[in-house]
């Protein structure tokens, strides 16, 4: 599905990303912790092809395509999905015309027509349902004066209504309170599928409580320097980065 | 008088070329004193140059047409099909017509007007010679202002609309403007709206034109008196094409209590100049322009206002936005001004415009003269690029370049459209932006 090789990017000259690679089969979830600053909104910015960053060195192949070399909407198009840590608010914008013109993009490129109002509309309380999304919400400009678990719930909302290939959900879980928390990992795991598959980046065990991944991540400092199966999330929980730090010969300040 | 110099070259082109069309074809004038000053007004004036500081960045001259040929009135060709071309769906009410400038009441829904008065102007002379002679050329100034000197050097005809004391006028009132002509021209009209105490009314202008690559140039006054207490919503759709230029000068005088609102968009046309001067010449009024300019290719629009508080206790709130393409220029320059008497005034300005090429310009300019101590003022003026991580998020969703940036720029311009207050008028506005934002 998503085959990354020692990744290089930085932005304005900033090497963030240090020879990253992660490879993602159909249908795992990988989890992906790291500490402030790592680098993790970076590598889902890159994956989903924000144009701040540079790649210097290294591939992302895609569905065995080069991903680098399309643009963020072919992503989409062919699947990709990300939940942005910080969604973006899009005063005037009508929720249904954003979504519509999403779907119907998506649907072009699969050489569907647009699909009708009706069926457009069930489809859309469906999925919001699906996230117990307040159908009000769906009337109001797109995250217009959401609050944060709001906005992280329509993240999940529209990915739903996307149906990609491969989600990357940047912290969605942070801000979330407990019943918030259940309501994401549930549409999560409804979703999941031997097809499909996620990159969870999160800062906390509590969400893979409920979403149990196939493998965890430690990124540090742009690179992924420790990978092993859900018990490393427990074991980061219990002792923090420290150890990991001083693991790769990062001097600890204290 | 033979002179190289281009202002007076065109008029007395103008002057000669006025004669022969008017002369002789039994056409009342009425005007005679206004039409003296405003000759003497303009020969002194001139046509302005970049130099004069209200024309800095909209150079006229070039404008002007090389050929100066008035239109003939009595070949009218629009039929009321053409008038039809150009309805508003679901919107109800009256269109007046205008061709060329002229009133044309053959095509023209006149029936059922009770107390209201829609006549030409001309004819209003002969008719309500006490309206006109309160009203008529006292808003608009004639000594200072060239454009409304020339509009009343050759007065040509227009709409004269009066809505007595104490009348409502349900339906909205179209006034549809068409240039239609095959060599180039200018065209001048001239309207008078006089709204009564207490009355409430609302009124659509909206220029077109069937002239194609012919050059046209439209020089046009309205003057609006907004009487005590009354409510008069006024909007301006300017929509004439590539080869148009037009000036466009909307004088308004409020009285005590009034609350007036008038929008200006402008679509395609070649250079717009709009200038909106509100007076508001009473107590506790309300007053509210608005301007939402779509420029594409080589297009200049150009925004004036001027809010003028004369009186205690009023608001006034503007809020103008500019989507600025390729080649082409916005400007806008908001003048409030609170005269001393102007106490406890209330006046907010908004100017906001979206840049999206390297080539495009967008000047925008607010200016506050204040003489009295207790106002509340402010205003806000942004000219910027789209912003990129709004476009990100979208294009992320599958939503191409070219349809993320026209949602979000039809949600910039809709803060606009919003205050429309007729929705047949909204859906049809919102379907002409849609197809300027493509
Ligand atoms: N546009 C940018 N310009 C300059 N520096 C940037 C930019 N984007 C990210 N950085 C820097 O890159 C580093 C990694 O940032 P990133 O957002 O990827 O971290 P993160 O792991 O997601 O952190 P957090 O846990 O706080 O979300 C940080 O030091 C950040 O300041
Ligand atoms: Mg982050």
């Amino acid at each position: 599905m998503l085959t990354i090789r020692n990744l290089h990017a930085s932005v304005e000259d900033h090497e963030i990303l240090k020879g990253l690679s992660l490879e993602v089969k159909p249908g795992e979830v990988h989890a992906i912790m790291g500490p402030n600053g790592s680098g993790k909104s970076t590598l889902a910015c890159v994956l989903a092809g924000k144009e701040d960053y540079e790649i210097t060195e290294g591939t992302i192949t895609f569905k065995g395509e080069d991903l680098t070399e399309m643009a963020p909407e072919e992503r989409a198009r062919e699947g990709l999905f990300l939940a942005f840590q910080y969604p973006v608010e899009l005063p005037g914008v009508s929720t249904m015309q954003f979504l519509k013109t999403a779907v119907n993009s998506i649907r072009a490129h699969r050489g569907q027509g647009d699909m009708n109002v009706a069926e457009f509309l069930k489809l859309m309380r469906e999925k919001a349902d699906f996230v117990n999304l307040d159908h009000k919400l769906m009337q109001r400009s797109v995250n217009e004066g959401f609050s944060g678990g709001e906005k992280k719930r329509a993240e999940i909302f529209q990915m739903a209504m996307l149906d990609p290939q491969l989600a990357i959900l940047d912290e969605t879980d942070s801000g979330l309170d407990i019943d918030a928390l259940r309501v994401v990992a549930a549409g999560v795991n409804k979703m999941r599928n031997s097809e499909r598959s996620f990159v969870i980046i999160t800062h906390y065990q509590r969400l893979l409580n409920f979403v149990v991944p196939d493998f965890v991540h430690i990124l540090l400092d742009g690179r992924i320097v420790k990978s092993g199966g859900p018990e490393l999330a427990f074991e980061l929980e219990d002792k923090g980065y420290d150890w990991i730090k001083e693991e790769n010969g990062e001097a600890i300040v204290a | 008088m033979l002179t190289l110099k281009p202002t007076s070259d065109f008029y007395s082109r103008a002057l000669l070329e006025y004669d022969r069309v008017f002369s002789g074809d039994g056409a009342p004038r009425p005007f005679a004193d206004l039409r003296r000053r405003g000759r003497d007004a303009f020969e002194a004036l001139g046509i302005p140059t970049k130099r004069d500081e209200e024309w800095k960045h909209t150079d006229i001259r070039k404008a002007f047409p090389s050929d100066v040929s008035f239109f003939d009135p009595v070949a009218l060709r629009i039929t009321l099909d053409d008038v039809a071309s150009h309805s508003i769906p679901g919107l109800d009410g009256r269109t007046i017509v205008v061709v060329n400038g002229v009133f044309e009441p053959s095509l023209s829904e006149l029936d059922g007007l009770g107390e209201i008065v829609i006549t030409s102007l001309r004819a209003s002379a002969d008719a309500h010679p006490e309206l006109m002679q309160a009203h008529f050329g006292r808003y608009a100034e004639v000594g200072e202002n060239s454009f409304v000197a020339l509009n009343s050097a050759f007065d040509l005809d227009g709409v004269f609309l009066y809505v007595p004391d104490g009348v409502i006028v349900e339906q909205p009132i179209r006034i549809l403007h068409v240039i239609d002509a095959d060599k180039e021209v200018i065209v001048q009209s001239r309207h008078l709206f006089v709204f009564g105490q207490n009355s409430q009314a609302r009124v659509i202008e909206t220029h077109h034109a069937r002239t194609g690559s012919v050059n046209s140039f439209g020089n046009h006054v309205t003057e609006i008196v907004v009487g005590r207490d009354a409510v008069i919503d006024h909007y301006r759709v300017e929509d004439e094409g590539d080869n148009a230029a037009q000036v466009n000068t909307t004088q308004v005088y409020q009285q005590d209590r009034s609350v007036f609102s008038t929008t200006t968009f402008t679509f395609a046309s070649g250079l717009v100049r709009n200038n909106v001067n509100v007076v508001v010449d009473g107590e506790h009024c309300e007053s509210s322009l608005n301007g939402l300019y779509i420029a594409r290719g080589d297009q200049h629009v150009d925004n004036r206002t001027l809010v003028d508080h004369a009186k205690p206790g009023c608001n006034s709130n503007e809020l103008y936005k500019g989507i600025i393409y390729d080649r082409a220029t916005g400007v806008f320059n908001g003048k409030v001004l609170v005269r001393r008497a102007a106490q406890q005034t209330n006046a907010y300005q908004q100017s906001q415009g979206v840049v999206l090429s390297d080539d495009a310009d967008h000047y925008s300019k607010p200016e506050l003269e204040i003489f009295a101590d207790d106002v509340k003022c402010s205003h806000g003026s942004t000219t910027g690029e789209i912003d990129l991580d709004a476009l990100f998020y979208c294009r992320t969703r599958g939503i191409s370049f070219e349809d993320a940036r026209a949602l979000l720029l039809y949600a910039f311009a809709h803060d606009v459209v919003k205050r429309v207050k007729l929705e047949p008028l909204r859906d049809w506005l919102n379907a002409r932006i849609d197809e300027r934002l493509d």
